[in-house]
């Protein structure tokens, strides 16, 4: 029907988004897995131009990006949600130095929490780093919107903030594609003044940094990211990302303004919309971002009701919110998941149960030993928290408690909770429930495997030594089918005053196959 | 199908469990439609599906989609590959809308120990309910499945594309 047939393929928002990216000659690409973000380095490591790597938690996904962006190549990072916390701490100073070729910040955020421990909002840390974000509202503005926030990264000289959400990420529509262009990667000049970031240097780069949000505010206003749809002037609404798609299907009569750049904020552009139209309403989904920000300029406007920051919007909210009506709380139905049957951390869970014994738990499969029939997992705070948590545990004073963690986790941002509880003499026992790959987001391989994302194989992270090096008294490794000899184990080394980890080794029964199946 | 509207899309929401090639069937009936020249959209919830839990797709297409996610009471077609998931589809279709529940309990009973291709068996019923040629889905199938048990999922499509509308 379309004469654009032969270029229109069937997409999800991660694949045009990381399709784009290559079009727009991306170089350097680092993540650490997380859903919804997984897709989009697995989808860049099959090509060879892209220097593509599942780095070992996000900060330093971060700084590799960072740098090779410095450095004079095109990068991208990217993540879910709650991996941004992780690369806050660089992300907040990037914006200081910016950047040398372009940098792409990818955050997938979580709304309805469909594999998440919270649901933030992350265009507030696009803000608070002061570094411009960008919103598409599906997998065809994915595509080209990375290749605009290239383009904007280089030409204000700063890091761009990319926020997909669920139902971008994991949509899949026709998207038509272009072609790829060739960017040459620049050379490095060394510039002290822009890159080492101390107090003087990092001051005179904060004024380059205010001066910059000026430009790019007037940029906004006259971007062809926010775009104003003007229709009957009685309805105006002022939206953003898939909350655009839900407001044009419901109520296609009314004047749209759509934000595919909000921070930051086009004034201008806002109040010549809401002049336009007689009633100005703003929808959004979670934080009321922009709504804060419509009304800071004085414009009346009626945002949508308390209950909408909680959860997902959906097209059938539209009318309710417009009516300033409330959602009603509903949680999630269906069939629960369940660690695999076949999975031989099962059975560790079920002796933690036997042995009704405390447990700090982390991130991962395993945290759904949570769920009867095991119901053992009592805290699940964040990556890492698992040792850390446990720490605390014991500073107060807590005997029968153990932490859990899976090994990618561990590798991620467990050692140093392991470093510091041998440092500050804590004694008790944490177990690495060793899987030997990140099987939560679907098998990636990981330090611990001996493989990179791309299938080649790479320098093998012992657990067990590093465990040691770290000032375990104990490290342990077993297979945790072995319940008896490891019930057995567990109970000792609980009982004695040491700090002891035990590494319950048994690989992913799902994934032996797609492992082996790597190219060596 | 015809419609009212031709501009209104088709509405078609699977769901099952984990494992069961739920969004398999969306993704290769969403193929079929790309095929036949409609613009498609599809959205999944599958966050922990590897795990056993529910998984549900919403798949709509036509000559113009907006939204990705199916507003309530506006489905077509509702497709439920596992019996014991089964909820009431009040609220969910439109009037003149479609639950194949029937074709489940059917796909289950003549496939017996071929569970596995109920996906496809459903995808024969609803392809008799479409307006896309065959030659698409085929090549769909094709697509989506890939080569590994490619002629009996295509010989259990046939036969659920038999049973169509007969229930």
């Amino acid at each position: 029907m379309s004469s654009l047939a032969a270029k229109k393929v069937l997409f999800s928002g991660n694949e045009a988004l990381a399709q784009g990216a290559y079009d727009a000659g991306v170089r350097v690409a680092a993540a650490y897995p997380g859903t919804p973000s997984t897709e989009i380095l697995q989808y860049l490591s099959k090509f060879k131009e892209v220097d593509s790597q599942w780095s070992v938690n996000e900060k330093v996904a971060f700084e590799v990006a960072l740098g090779a962006a410095i450095g004079g190549a095109r990068a991208l990072y990217a993540s879910k949600h709650v991996g941004i916390n992780v690369a806050m701490d660089p992300m907040m100073t990037s914006g200081y130095t910016g950047i040398n070729a372009g940098f792409v910040v990818v955050s997938c955020d979580d709304p309805g929490l469909h594999s998440s421990q919270n649901e933030q909002d992350n265009r507030i840390l696009a803000q608070a780093a002061k570094i411009p974000l960008l919103e598409p509202s599906s997998a065809q503005e994915a595509y080209f919107f990375v290749q605009e926030a290239f383009r904007i990264s280089e030409e204000f000289d700063t890091p761009v903030f990319l926020r997909m959400t669920t139902r971008i990420c994991h949509a899949k529509e026709d998207v038509t594609i272009g072609k790829k262009k060739e960017v040459p990667v620049k050379p490095f000049n060394i510039d002290v003044a822009k890159y080492v970031m101390v107090p003087g240097n990092a001051h005179r780069r904060h004024i380059v940094l205010e001066k910059r949000l000026e430009d790019l505010k007037d940029f906004a206003s006259t971007s062809t990211l926010n775009v104003a749809e003007m229709n009957d002037p009685k309805i105006g609404v002022i939206t953003n990302g898939t909350s655009y798609l839900y407001v044009k299907e419901m109520i296609p009569q009314a004047s749209i303004l759509k934000l595919g750049m909000s921070f930051p904020f086009p004034d201008d552009l806002v109040k010549t919309f809401a002049s336009n139209v007689e009633k100005v309403f703003v929808i959004e989904e979670l934080d009321s971002f922009v709504e804060d920000k419509v009304k800071a300029l004085g414009i009346s406007c009626t945002g949508k009701d308390k209950s909408f920051c909680i959860g997902e919007l959906r097209p059938e909210h539209i009318p309710l919110i417009l009516k300033g009506k409330a959602q009603e709380s509903k949680l999630a139905s269906g069939r629960k998941p369940s660690l695999c049957p076949g999975c031989g951390h099962r059975m560790v869970f079920n002796v933690l149960k036997e042995l009704q014994v405390t447990v700090s738990g982390d991130i991962g499969c395993y945290t759904l030993g949570v769920l009867p029939p095991f119901s053992s997992i009592h805290t699940c705070v964040c990556m890492g928290a698992g040792v850390t948590i446990f720490e605390g545990l014991r500073h107060a004073k807590n005997n029968n408690v153990v932490g859990v963690i899976g090994d990618s986790t561990f590798v991620h941002s467990g050692i140093t909770g392991l470093i510091n509880a041998a440092y500050n003499n804590v004694t008790g026992v944490i177990i690495i429930l060793d899987n030997s790959v990140t099987a939560m987001t679907g098998g990636q391989p990981h330090p611990g495997v001996g493989l990179t994302l791309k299938g080649e194989k790479t320098k093998k992270l012992s657990l067990e030594k590093i465990a040691q090096a770290s000032g375990a008294d104990y490290v342990d490794v077993i297979d945790p089918i072995r319940v008896k000899d490891f019930k057995k184990l567990l109970t000792k080394r609980m009982s004695q005053k040491k700090l002891s980890v035990i590494i319950a080794r048994r690989a992913c029964k799902l994934l032996t196959d797609k492992q082996t199946k790597t190219k060596g | 199908m015809t419609q009212a509207n031709p501009k209104k899309s088709i509405n078609i929401i699977f769901y099952g469990i984990g494992g069961q090639g739920v969004l398999k069937a969306s993704e290769a009936c969403g193929m079929a439609a790309l095929l036949e020249g409609h613009h498609v959209k599809k959205t999944d919830v599958h966050g922990m599906s590897q795990r056993g839990g529910s998984v549900e797709s919403g798949l709509r297409f036509g000559q113009e989609v907006i939204s990705p996610l199916i507003p309530k009471g506006e489905a077509d077609f509702i497709i439920c590959l596992h019996p014991e998931e089964y909820k009431s589809p009040h609220g969910l279709l439109r009037d003149s809308g479609i639950d194949l529940m029937p074709y489940t309990h059917k796909a289950h009973e003549i496939l017996a120990e071929n569970k596995i291709f109920v996906n496809s068996f459903l995808l024969g019923v609803l392809s008799g309910y479409l307006n896309i040629s065959e030659k698409n889905w085929v090549k769909a199938l094709a697509q989506v499945f890939g080569e590994k048990r490619q002629k009996e999922n295509l010989t259990f499509f046939k036969k659920g594309r038999q049973w169509a509308k007969r229930l």
